[in-house]
C-alpha cells in the first residue's frame, strides 16, 4: 500500500511540473494564440476564486454573496504596490510577494466578515457579505486617489499563464490539505449541524475565522492576478455581478468539491467567452443559471464528491470525506 | 466518592414556560444516575443547560469543582463532558469515520500550518486518530460502514455511532439522552449490557435520561424524577418505582 501511495504522490508531482512546463511552453512557442492564452488565464483565475468561495459556501455551508469585495481588495492593493511602490524593474521579480500582500489585505477584511458569522447564519450572513461587497465598491468609487469610479491603471502585465497555473496548484494543494485535516472536518461539521459541532468540541469560532481568512486570502490572490492581466481595474469590475458569477461557478461545479470547483470555473468561463456575441445579454446568463441550478441541481455536477487523485493518502485510513472514502483498515 | 458534577438550583424558562425549576443534582465519580419523567418534563433541557446549548440565567453548574456555568459548548465538551442526542444528530453527509474522528476535535495537537504542509507530526496524529476511530467502530460493530455517509445507516447503527463519537473524546462524564428510544425489548437489553460494559471499560460517569422504566431500574444506582420542571422524587430506583408522586405523574401514561 505504501509504495503505491508514494507512486501516486510522485505521479501527481510529475503532472504538476508538466502542467507548469506546458503553461510556459505553449504560449512561448506560439502554439496557442494570445486570445486562447488569455481565456486560459481567466479560467485559472476563476478556478482560484471558485475553490476559495467553495470553502465558505460549499464546505462550511455559509452563504457569502460578497466575495468580489475580497477580490477587489486583492486587486487594488497589489496594483498600488506595483504601480506606486515598487520600481518598475523589480516588479516582475517580486510579483509573487505582491500577490501575497494583496491576499493578506483581503484576509484581513475576511476577519471583518468572520466575526458577524459567529452569531448570524444563512440569510443574515448573506446580507452582511452583500453589504461588505457594496461598501468596498463604494469606498473605491469615492477614493479619488485611486481613480474613483474611473478606475486604476498603469499596472505592468505581470500575470502570465505560468503564474496562474502555479497559483491554481498552490490553492488546490493548500485547500486540499486544509479540508482533509481536523480543521477541514470542523468546517464541514459546521455545515452539517453547528450546534452538534460545538457539542463535539469543535471550536466553531476559530474554525470560521480560519475558513474566512483562507478563503479571502486566495480570493485576494485571484484579484491580484486579474488586475495584472487586464492592467486596468475599476470598482464596477467587483460588483455584485462578479460575486454572482463566482456563486454560479461554485453551484455549477458542485458544493463541497474541489474537483467541482475546477470544472465549474472551466465550463462557465468558456461558456461566457463563447457567448460573447450576445453582448449585454451575456450578463443575464449568470443570475439565470444560478436560479436554475438552485432549483434543479442545488449540489452541482460534483456535489460533495471528489476525484480520487485529489484526496490525500495517509498510510492509514486516508481522507474519508464523501462516499469515496478509505478502504478497510489493515488487519 | 469525589463529586464530578454539581448542579445547583438550575432554572430555565422558555418565554412564559418554566421548563426547569430549581433543579439540583450531585453526581459522584463513577456513578450511573438516571433522570426520568414524562414527556416535556424538562429532561433534555437540563442536558442542554449542562452542555452550554442554552445560556444559564439561574443556577450554577460545577464540573470537577470548577464553575462551568458560562462556558461555551465546545469548551465544556473539550473538558470531558460528552453527550448523545435524543433525536440523533450525526453529521449526515459526512462519512461514519469522519463523524467519529470529529468527536476528538479538541484532542489534536497540530497547528493549522502543520496541517497545511502535512508535517510528520500531523501525519502521525491523524494516523493515530484514525486508528482509534476504527477501533471504536469495530467495538460497536460498524467498522464496515466507515466510508459510508452517516445518513445512509439504519437507525440503531446511527445511535451506536453517536456513542462512539462521544467516546473518542475520552470523556469523564457521559450524558445519554434516551439511548433506548425506539428500541424493542431485546435491543434495550442489549443496550443495557453495552452501557454497563462501556462504563467499566472507559471508567465513565454516566447521566442517563430514559423513558423506559425497565432500563432505568436495571442500570441506575440513583434516579431523579422530574415533572413539569419540578423534581418530585429522587433516590434508589426500587424506591422511586413505588413513590406515590411518581405513580401520580406517570398515571395513565406509558411507563
Ligand atoms: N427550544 C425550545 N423552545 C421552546 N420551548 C422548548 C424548547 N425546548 C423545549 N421546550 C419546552 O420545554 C419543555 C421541556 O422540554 P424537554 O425537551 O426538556 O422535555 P423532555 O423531558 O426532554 O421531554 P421528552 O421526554 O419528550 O423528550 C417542554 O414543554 C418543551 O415544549
Ligand atoms: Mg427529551
Amino acid at each position: 500500500m505504501a509504495t503505491s501511495d508514494k507512486g501516486k504522490s510522485l505521479l501527481i508531482c510529475l503532472g504538476a511540473v508538466l502542467l507548469l512546463a506546458l503553461s510556459w511552453a505553449l504560449p512561448a512557442s506560439g502554439f496557442l494564440n494570445p486570445y486562447i492564452v488569455q481565456v486560459l488565464m481567466y479560467v485559472g483565475i476563476n478556478m482560484i476564486l471558485t475553490m476559495a468561495l467553495n470553502l465558505v459556501n460549499g464546505y462550511m455551508g455559509e452563504f457569502s454573496v460578497g466575495h468580489a469585495g475580497f477580490m477587489a481588495i486583492g486587486a487594488y492593493v497589489s496594483s498600488i504596490i506595483t504601480v506606486a511602490v515598487l520600481p518598475r524593474e523589480l516588479a516582475p521579480w517580486l510579483f509573487p510577494l505582491v500577490l501575497v500582500m494583496g491576499g493578506l489585505a483581503a484576509a484581513a477584511a475576511g476577519l471583518i466578515v468572520a466575526y458577524p458569522s459567529f452569531r448570524t447564519r444563512g440569510d443574515y450572513l448573506a446580507i452582511v457579505t452583500l453589504a461588505f461587497n457594496m461598501i468596498v465598491k463604494s469606498v473605491l468609487e469615492n477614493l479619488e486617489i485611486l481613480g474613483g469610479p474611473r478606475g486604476y491603471l498603469g499596472m505592468p502585465r505581470l500575470t502570465n499563464l505560468v503564474w496562474v497555473t502555479a497559483w491554481v496548484l498552490i490553492t488546490l494543494l493548500i485547500l486540499r490539505n486544509l479540508i482533509y485535516s481536523n480543521f477541514g472536518r470542523g468546517i464541514m461539521a459546521i455545515r452539517e449541524d453547528e450546534v452538534a459541532a460545538n457539542l463535539t468540541s469543535v471550536d466553531t469560532r476559530r474554525v470560521k475565522i480560519i475558513a474566512f481568512l483562507i478563503s479571502a486570502f486566495f480570493t485576494g490572490i485571484a484579484g491580484g492576478l486579474f488586475a495584472h492581466v487586464l492592467q486596468f481595474i475599476n470598482p464596477r469590475s467587483f460588483s455584485i455581478l462578479k460575486s454572482t458569477d463566482m456563486l454560479v461557478m461554485v453551484y455549477l461545479g458542485g458544493v463541497g468539491s474541489l474537483a467541482g470547483s475546477l470544472l465549474g470555473a472551466a465550463i462557465f468561463t468558456v461558456l461566457l467567452e463563447v457567448l460573447r456575441p450576445l453582448g449585454l445579454w451575456r450578463w443575464v446568463l449568470g443570475p439565470l443559471l444560478l436560479v436554475l441550478l438552485m432549483i434543479f441541481r442545488p449540489r452541482g455536477i460534483m456535489g460533495l464528491r471528489e476525484w480520487r487523485w485529489l484526496q490525500p493518502v495517509l498510510a492509514f485510513g486516508g481522507g474519508g470525506q464523501g462516499p469515496t472514502a478509505p478502504g478497510p483498515p489493515p488487519a | 466518592m469525589r463529586q464530578i458534577l454539581e448542579i445547583i438550583d438550575l432554572s430555565h424558562n422558555f418565554g412564559g414556560l418554566r421548563a426547569v425549576s430549581d433543579f439540583s443534582l450531585t453526581v459522584g465519580e463513577g456513578e450511573l444516575v438516571g433522570v426520568i419523567g414524562p414527556n416535556g418534563a424538562g429532561k433534555t433541557t437540563i442536558f442542554n443547560l449542562i452542555t452550554g446549548v442554552f445560556r444559564i440565567a439561574q443556577g450554577r453548574i460545577l464540573y470537577q469543582g470548577e464553575d462551568i456555568t458560562q462556558w461555551l459548548s465546545n469548551r465544556i465538551t473539550a473538558a470531558g463532558i460528552a453527550r448523545t442526542f435524543q433525536n440523533i444528530r450525526l453529521f449526515k453527509d459526512l462519512t461514519v469515520l469522519d463523524n467519529v474522528r470529529l468527536g476528538a476535535f479538541s484532542r489534536h495537537r497540530y497547528s493549522l500550518m502543520e496541517s497545511l504542509w502535512r508535517s510528520s507530526n500531523f501525519r502521525e496524529q491523524e494516523e493515530r486518530l484514525t486508528r482509534r476511530a476504527y477501533e471504536l467502530l469495530e467495538r460497536f460493530q460498524v467498522a464496515h460502514y466507515a466510508g459510508v455517509p452517516a445518513r445512509n445507516l439504519p437507525y440503531g447503527e446511527q445511535r451506536r455511532i453517536e456513542i462512539a463519537r462521544a467516546l473518542i473524546s475520552q470523556p469523564r462524564l457521559l450524558l445519554l439522552d434516551e439511548p433506548a428510544a425506539g428500541m424493542n425489548h431485546a435491543e434495550a437489553e442489549e443496550l443495557i449490557r453495552l452501557i454497563r460494559e462501556l462504563k467499566e471499560e472507559f471508567s465513565l460517569t454516566i447521566l442517563l435520561i430514559e423513558h423506559q422504566m425497565r432500563v432505568v431500574l436495571n442500570l441506575c444506582q440513583r434516579v431523579t424524577v422530574l415533572d413539569f420542571g419540578e423534581t418530585i422524587a429522587s433516590g434508589p430506583p426500587q424506591e422511586i418505582h413505588h413513590h406515590p408522586a411518581v405513580l401520580e405523574a406517570y398515571l395513565g401514561r406509558d411507563i
